[in-house]
């Protein structure tokens, strides 16, 4: 009952997001990026990590956040998911944190929109609110269509 | 239990390759019936496939395919000779393994299915004698009676198990005797030493099945079958072990596959990660070959000089794993030309030349069903009667050739038939009939265009559909899937002397040589096959507009050009800089891709893409150059279908007709049209020319007509009719004035139409031949006159379309 589950959390925008530890693979700072052209917006490009080729998803298009304006540059932060490694752009990368099972809430009624669907649930911080995707739904890119 | 699955997979995987090698055993069993090492071959695989699948509990395949070892067994043993019904239950007999293995493939287990009807007329075939054999067989599975008739005599009985008896395997066969004889106690298993001791046990177990040949129904043999395997399973698997064992000392020479000594099985699973890796140190070569350049450390550049090489030859060697026989495709074609040509009436014999030519297995996989295709389709169609190719004086058994091998870094497959080959004539009566294209698209098609027409979605000419073909999905999913790997299908056709279709394929699909380009910053690959030349662009050589689309001149031809920054929206180089031209071939179409940079020529490794950019169809993938940076391979087809410099099926195979008409000089009279561009028609289209006032034209019935000649000629307006590019005519008027008008008065049997065109420019004798599709509605295609690029009238589609009704008269009065 005490079991434990840890996740890798990140900021985008105002909010911080968090997926279960055992998802990520590995964080890089930066990367050289090369754009694909035409490719939905949501693609933000593909990274070369050792050999394998790496699609990165710009985590701010797919949640419907406003584009990134900060002048440092964005952290890949690798996703180990059922079709390979993918890499998450995030703005920054914070702290691990641990949480008992049974402190999951179901994200709220009132929460609407792309980030609803990709959560799944909601852990209360003292002054903040983690709210934790799913990286499965993350690269399903036919969970609520993104603006392509 | 992990481990039986393990060993069955094996077993299938062996039991599987053990049959295709049987339809090719069988079918040389046809033409040498007394080829006893064959029948031993086949009676091996049957045997083995029993054996084993009695040590997995598999009862009814076990059965099924004892019913069957012991009819090859009393073959191999001359009793009985090879007529076609046997043969046909054999190859019924391989079949059904062949569905019970797939079946366990699947379900893990054999399914419900005993072929109790077949077992059964194994067993009746038994008895056929060697002179009189079918009237027994007839009676016997009429009444469905259970073991034969002659069964309940233990006379034949005893024969049969005798007769079973010689190979040293047969003696544990006793699954099957609880087949045929149902009930029957165990005959000994352990029996094998001798012919006698077998005997014995049979012929008193005989009188048995007599009693209760009535009660005996199917489910009870299945019964009593199952119940037997049950404690008989481990003596068979002993028993299996010796069996083979003992054979091999027996015949080492004739098991053509005695070489599994030298050879191990590998999962294709470690080839690939194999392939992958070296891959991956050709990319790290490739780094560090970069470095050699920049280092003058001559022990450093030696060392790379050697890891160079060793690296080439590495994957040169991973890559020959991989690599498989063409001919473990063809083994299953002779079979499929037997009972292909067998039940449509024909007789086909098959050749097969280059069956060691080795291909990557992936394309292996990727051709099988295109060319099964292809073979049906030249028994089917290709092929003709044998009372037909009597009489023209050919041999009445056809021939159906297979060919394969390598040239210039590819392999050629040759399909050849020595058939009626394809009529063009028929293929484009039945491509009009179809709708596919119009009569008039048809008339333009010379031979080869109208062979091509075969390969337009929804095309079948067989009189009637056939199970076997004439469905009308074929050669357009051939050809697609032979493109899908890089390949290219031709037809070569000689009418009433039979067809030759020719496939070109890559050896490989992992690592390609490409062509590094960049556009925009960015940096692209494209993969050297579909490369044709490069054009570096210049002020002397520049490009045109037609119709604000541009184009090239390549010595004489006009070639689409696309801008691949533009393409893919990319930022557009300065507008000064040097120009660079890739001359690009895509399904037989090139066109002209402007790129800002060409760099080196390099073998790229090709990864896929993630899944999310799969709909993606201008990348063939991605790839990591030299310096670690990822680079985008282009899919030259998707590209030029993307840009509309290769356009749909249809226009394409068209315009390839086109291409291929000789070229042929015809008078064409020329025109400007409103925005400077040229066009033409032909001048057998024209009557003659008028001049009048633009006054005299009146208005009836919602059309302008004229008076000429106390006729009433209804008027065309052709700028008015073609889909203007241009928003402003530079040119509105063409050069004529406005109160005059120029008119083309064209004719068909009596009723006429005045075509308003532009400034009549000339009358000119230039060669036809359309280097372009149409652009646009209204216009047969581009070509170059007087180095002007013309464009010529369709003057009927113009016609047709502003005065449907006259269209309708001409037509119906042209004979």
């Amino acid at each position: 009952m005490n079991e434990q589950r840890q996740f890798c959390t990140f900021r985008l925008d105002q909010h911080l997001f968090g997926i279960d530890v055992l998802d990520v693979q590995e964080i890089l700072r930066q990367h050289s990026v090369t754009r694909v052209p035409l490719a939905p917006p949501v693609i933000h490009g593909l990274i070369n990590l050792r050999g394998q080729i790496v699609a990165i998803i710009d985590l701010r298009v797919r949640l419907g956040l406003p584009p990134r304006t900060s002048k440092r540059p964005p952290i890949h932060v690798v996703a180990r998911t059922a079709r390979g490694a993918i890499s998450l752009l995030v703005d920054e990368v914070g702290d691990m944190m641990s949480f008992p099972f049974q402190a999951n809430e179901a994200p709220p009624e009132t929460l609407r929109g792309t980030v609803r669907d990709l959560m799944c649930g909601v852990f209360q911080l003292k002054d903040q609110l983690l709210l934790v995707l799913d990286t499965g739904k993350i690269i399903d890119l036919t969970t609520r269509s993104v603006s392509a | 239990m992990s481990d039986n699955s393990e060993l069955v997979k094996e077993f299938l995987v062996e039991s599987y390759e053990n049959l295709d090698r049987l339809d090719g055993l069988f079918i040389d069993l046809e033409k040498d019936p007394r080829n006893l090492e064959n029948i031993g071959g086949i009676f091996r695989t049957i045997h083995t496939i029993k054996g084993t699948c009695g040590f997995f509990g598999f009862e009814r395949l076990q059965s099924l395919t004892h019913a069957g070892e012991s009819l090859l067994s009393k073959m191999r043993d001359a009793e009985i000779s090879l007529t076609p019904e046997i043969t046909d239950s054999l190859l019924a007999l391989v079949d059904a393994v062949r569905t019970m293995l797939k079946q366990i493939e699947a379900s893990g287990g054999e399914g419900e299915n005993g072929y109790l009807e077949l077992i059964l007329k194994l067993t009746a075939l038994l008895e056929t004698p060697n002179d009189d054999f079918n009237a027994a067989n007839s009676t016997l599975i009429d009444d469905n009676q259970l073991p034969p008739t002659g069964l309940g005599s233990p006379g034949t009985l005893t024969s049969l198990f005798e007769s079973a008896n010689p190979a040293p395997t047969t003696s544990y066969s006793s699954t099957a005797k609880a087949i045929q004889v149902p009930g029957v106690p165990g005959v000994s298993p352990v029996s094998k030493s001798g012919k006698d001791q077998t005997a014995s046990p049979a012929g008193a177990s005989a009188t048995q099945p007599s009693d209760r040949s009535d009660t005996a129904k199917t489910t009870s043999i299945e019964h009593s079958a199952g119940a037997q395997m049950g404690t008989t399973r481990e003596i068979h698997s002993e028993s299996h072990h010796k069996g083979s064992d003992s054979q091999r000392h027996e015949e080492p020479k004739s098991d053509a596959h005695g070489l599994a000594d030298t050879t191990i099985r590998v999962d294709v699973v470690l080839l690939d990660r194999l392939m992958n890796l070296v891959g991956e140190l050709v990319l790290a070569r490739n780094r560090i070959m970069q470095f050699t350049t920049s280092v003058s450390d001559k022990a450093f550049v030696a060392t790379s000089q050697r890891l160079n090489l060793l690296t080439s030859e590495l994957q040169e060697g991973v890559m020959k794993t991989r690599m498989q026989p063409i001919g473990n495709i063809w083994s299953k074609f002779p079979r499929v030309v037997r009972d292909l040509s067998l039940s449509i009436g024909k007789q086909v014999r098959i050749e097969m030349e280059g069956k060691q030519t080795e291909l990557d297995k992936t394309l292996i996989e990727a051709i099988k069903d295109p060319l099964t295709h292809i073979v049906r389709n030249s028994i089917d169609h290709g092929i003709e009667m044998p009372e037909i190719r009597a009489s023209i004086g050919k041999p009445a058994e056809g021939l159906l050739s297979l060919r394969a091998y390598h040239e210039g870094g590819q392999v050629i497959i040759e399909i050849s038939d020595d058939g009626g080959g394809i009529n063009p004539q028929k293929v484009k009566a039945k491509a009009i009939e179809k709708g596919l294209i119009t009569a008039q698209q048809a008339n333009q098609l010379d031979e080869r265009g109208m062979v091509a027409l075969i390969f337009l979605p929804g095309f079948s000419t067989a009189e009637k559909v056939t199970n076997i073909s004439g469905r009308g999905v074929g050669m357009d999913v051939v050809k697609t899937n032979i493109e899908r790997i890089g390949g290219h299908v031709e037809v070569q056709n000689r009418v009433g002397l039979g067809t030759t279709i020719k496939i070109k394929i890559p050896l490989t699909l992992a690592i390609i040589p490409a062509l590094l380009i960049s556009s925009g910053g960015e940096r692209f690959a494209i993969p050297q096959v579909s490369l044709i030349e490069l054009v570096r662009l210049d002020s002397s050589n520049s490009l045109e507009q037609v119709y604000g689309a541009p184009v090239y001149r390549l010595r004489g031809h006009l070639l689409p050009i696309v801008f691949l920054n533009q393409e893919l929206g990319l930022t557009p180089a300065p507008a000064d800089a040097v120009q660079n031209l890739i001359v690009l071939q895509a399904d037989e179409r090139r066109f002209g891709l402007v790129v800002d940079a060409i760099y080196d020529a390099e073998e790229i490794v090709v990864k896929p893409l993630d899944q999310m950019l799969k709909g993606l169809l201008v990348y063939a993938g991605a790839t990591i150059l030299g310096d670690g940076q990822v680079a985008l391979i282009l899919d030259v087809l998707g590209l030029g279908m993307r840009s509309h410099a290769v356009d749909k099926s249809t226009e394409r195979m068209l315009e390839n007709a086109a291409a291929a008409l000789h070229v042929e000089r015809q008078a064409l009279l020329l025109f400007t049209s409103p925005d400077d561009g040229r066009m033409a028609i032909p001048l057998s289209k024209v009557t003659r020319l008028e001049e009048l006032a633009s006054a005299s034209v009146e208005r009836v019935g919602g059309n302008d007509v004229v008076q000429l000649r106390g006729e009433i000629i209804p008027l065309v307006y052709v700028f008015q009719h073609l889909p203007e590019r241009r928003k402003e005519p530079r040119n509105p008027d063409c050069g004529v004035p406005p109160d005059i008008i120029q008119l083309v008065i064209h004719s068909a049997n009596g009723h006429q139409v005045g075509l308003v065109v532009g400034r009549i420019l000339d009358a000119v004798d230039a060669p036809i031949a359309l280097q372009r599709a149409a652009g646009r509605r209204g216009v047969l295609g581009c070509l170059v006159i007087e180095d002007w690029v013309t464009e010529l009238l369709d003057v009927e589609g113009m016609v047709r379309e502003t005065l449907p009704h006259l269209y309708d008269q001409l037509q119906s009065n042209t004979p």
